[in-house]
């Protein structure tokens, strides 16, 4: 009887054992065929309400929100009247915006989150630094993306990466030129911040280009992110060096602070700068007669009288309260072109993410799109993911951006 | 001319330190523990300000009471939730929960007033100071900010030194086990040096907020780290020691951004701080302890 107990248990060992195995199997398959059940459905989907899956990352909390804020905004804006007139290529469009704080790290995090979604192709993300980190990934995955702000040279660096701003070398540049051109100063600071790659690519440009033109740099001070309340002594550089003309390539959080110290400190100049400076007057509270006169170099001015901008300006207004920025319309103009590249290259949604990035990235090199921030000529883009666009001046008076 | 004009910016820049570096070294010479929240009570006591004056149409001296109550009583409910369970608990774990208390003022503030930076309107009516035909100005916040140091600074002593309830401070801060034998209310002690600490916070932040007027939730956090520095320097647990401190890293920062490298001002800064501290640890005023055995 003991003999015949052990073999019974080995038996029923064995069996387990096998049992367990099958389990496994049974488990695999069941979940194969799950997949390939989604698979298929959403292949079936394709003839009846497929849609496309564009993801949007940026920071709508943080100190960047206002950036992130108006890209979603724009975004929504856009897809909306997009799929109401029919959709890209016959599909429609779903959004998907994650928050990423202006956070390399929480940007990577938003990038994967959205992945698991589904997305096929990126329009993000909004600020450089994160961006940079995103682009790397998607260049991993051959996701196709368009940043409609990320303006470092490194944003674009991987093939599958576009543009719709200009890159801070090209904002130094133009902004040398422009200062140059109109013979707005013979002496110029430049109030810099040094721990940001946004600020330090334009300036580094910006005293490359100083060079031709016919005017001197005679203080270039830096400020770092920790050290960014009082400027008191970059500002008294300048005025001893007496600058007439302080060129800020930085954010407008610093700027309010420092229009509000060279007011105090009676130091009366003139004050350029770039896309940065666009929403210091959104700042709240903030005394608007301080920037009066502020010149910056932005692509977009609210109060141009072309149609579009007008027809965008109203519904944004309608929508969200307020005016939107240079980053909404760099936001505006990226979705529209996804859309012109699709259907360029008659993209459609069953496609493969990899495949819709190499079709995009041959589409957007074909495309014009007049857009929003293209001015006369509109916007084309080069394979190296740069835009080609003329930039605008515009000078706050009376409290709005104005075109020059 | 100039090396003037930098001079009064340091003290300008040194006198906001120096009111934040007060409510830092006040709690850690009684309490023994460095309140890392510090930074981010100043930056709700702005807020504070902010709201009541700008949306709510509150006078400036108004909204500043205000601003001491709800910081005095913010300062209060923190030491009692998150401090007092952690009395008999290694110091280590306080200064954690100290940072954990930072991060969850910042992150509440983010929830309740958003990113978006507010421009402060500056509270203080004092006119600035020009001297020289024009050529120097020490603004209005500057003075008032030197002065209520001060004021606050001479009050703080004289409190420790003649009230009952500062000697009790005195005891508690010595041997807590000694105060309680000799019937001292511990925890009642350390409640009210949270409650003056938080008051000091909310003042700082108004002179703060009205020197530099952004104002967001991480406002509080920068400016919180390098007045704590100061008071370090100053010799942390002395009075006067964060004053001069606060002054003094105020007036060395500055100078460093003029002469030497704007970039490189907070390395300098701290560079300093190590030297002080290598040839005197216990900081410019701080009072060597020696132990009984």
């Amino acid at each position: 009887m003991k003999k015949y107990s052990k073999l019974l248990s080995l038996l029923l060992a064995g069996a387990l054992v096998v049992g367990s195995f099958a389990g496994c199997g049974g488990s695999d398959s069941s979940s194969d065929s799950s997949a390939s059940k989604a698979d298929s459905s959403s292949e079936s989907g394709a003839a009846d309400g497929e849609v496309f899956k564009i993801g949007g990352i940026g920071p709508t909390t943080g100190a960047a929100a206002i950036y992130g804020q108006a890209v979603k905004n724009a975004m929504e804006l856009a897809v909306k009247e997009i799929n109401e007139a029919g959709g890209i290529n016959g599909y429609q469009i779903e959004m998907n915006y994650q928050d990423d704080e202006h956070d390399a790290e929480k940007s990577v995090n938003a990038y994967n989150t959205l992945k698991d979604w589904g997305m096929q192709a990126l329009l993000g993300t909004v600020t450089s630094t994160p961006c940079i980190a995103v682009s790397t990934e998607a260049a991993n995955d051959n996701m196709f993306l368009l940043t409609p702000s990320g303006s470092a040279v490194d944003c674009v660096a991987p093939e599958n990466a576009f543009r719709v701003c200009f890159s801070d070398p090209n904002q130094g540049m133009a902004s040398a030129q422009y200062i140059g051109e109109n013979g707005l100063a013979e002496k110029v600071a430049v109030i810099y911040d040094s721990s940001d790659v946004y600020s330090s690519g334009i300036y580094e440009k910006f005293a490359e280009e100083a060079g031709n033109q016919p005017f001197e740099v005679v203080s270039a001070e830096a400020f770092t992110a920790d050290n960014n309340k009082d400027f008191s002594t970059q500002l008294q550089k300048a005025k001893d060096a007496g600058a007439d003309l302080v060129f800020l390539p930085i954010y407008y959080t610093e700027a309010a602070l420092i229009l509000g110290q060279a007011d105090k400190m009676g130091y009366d100049t003139k004050f350029f700068g770039c896309d940065g400076l666009d929403g210091i007057l959104t700042v709240e509270n903030f005394d608007t007669a301080l920037a009066e006169g502020v010149m910056l170099l932005t692509p977009f001015a609210a109060d141009a009288e072309d149609e579009a901008t007008q027809n965008f300006v109203s519904t944004y207004k309608e929508n969200y309260g307020d005016i939107p920025n240079q980053f909404a319309a760099d936001a505006y103009d990226g979705m529209y072109a996804i859309k012109a590249a699709f259907e360029d290259q008659d993209i459609t949604p069953d496609m493969e993410a990899s495949d819709i990035c190499e079709a995009a990235k041959a589409g957007m090199t074909e495309i014009t799109i007049q857009g929003l921030t293209g001015g006369e000529d509109g916007i084309s883009w080069s394979a190296d993911g740069e835009p080609n666009k003329s930039p605008k001046a515009v000078v706050i008076a009376d409290g709005a951006y104005t075109a020059m | 001319m100039s090396f003037i004009s930098y001079l009064i910016n340091g003290i300008s820049l040194g006198s906001v330190y120096a009111i934040i570096a007060l409510g830092y070294t006040m709690v850690y010479g009684i309490a023994k523990m460095l309140n890392f929240a510090h930074g981010d009570v100043i930056m709700i006591g702005g807020y504070v300000v902010f709201l009541a004056s700008s949306s709510m149409g509150m006078s400036p001296l108004l909204a500043v009471l205000l601003s001491v109550v709800v910081c005095t009583v913010l300062g209060v409910t923190i030491e009692r939730i998150a401090y007092k369970p952690l009395r008999e608990a290694p110091s280590l774990a306080v200064l954690i929960t100290a940072i954990g208390v930072s991060y969850l003022l910042q992150n509440v503030a983010l929830l309740l007033f958003g990113a978006n930076p507010k421009s402060f309107t500056s509270v203080i009516p004092v006119p600035a100071l020009t001297l020289a035909n024009g050529a120097l100005t020490i603004t209005g916040e500057t003075i008032v900010t030197i002065i209520s140091g001060i004021v606050i600074m001479i009050c703080l002593t004289t409190f420790i030194k003649k009230t009952k309830a500062g000697q009790a401070m005195l005891a508690v801060s010595e041997d807590k086990g000694a105060a309680q034998l000799m019937g001292i209310n511990v925890n009642g002690t350390i409640a009210l040096t949270f409650a003056i600490g938080s008051a000091l916070a909310a003042i700082a932040g108004v002179l703060l907020c009205s020197s530099y007027p952004t104002l967001n939730p991480y406002t509080g956090s920068m400016p919180g780290i390098k007045a704590f520095v100061a008071a370090v320097f100053g010799g942390i647990g002395s009075i006067p020691g964060a004053m001069i401190g606060g002054i003094l890293l105020g007036i060395i920062e500055i100078l460093s951004k003029a002469y030497i490298s704007s970039q490189l001002s907070d390395a300098i800064v701290f560079s300093v701080l190590i030297i002080v501290l290598l040839v005197k640890p216990t900081g410019i005023m701080g009072k060597k302890i020696n132990e009984k055995v």
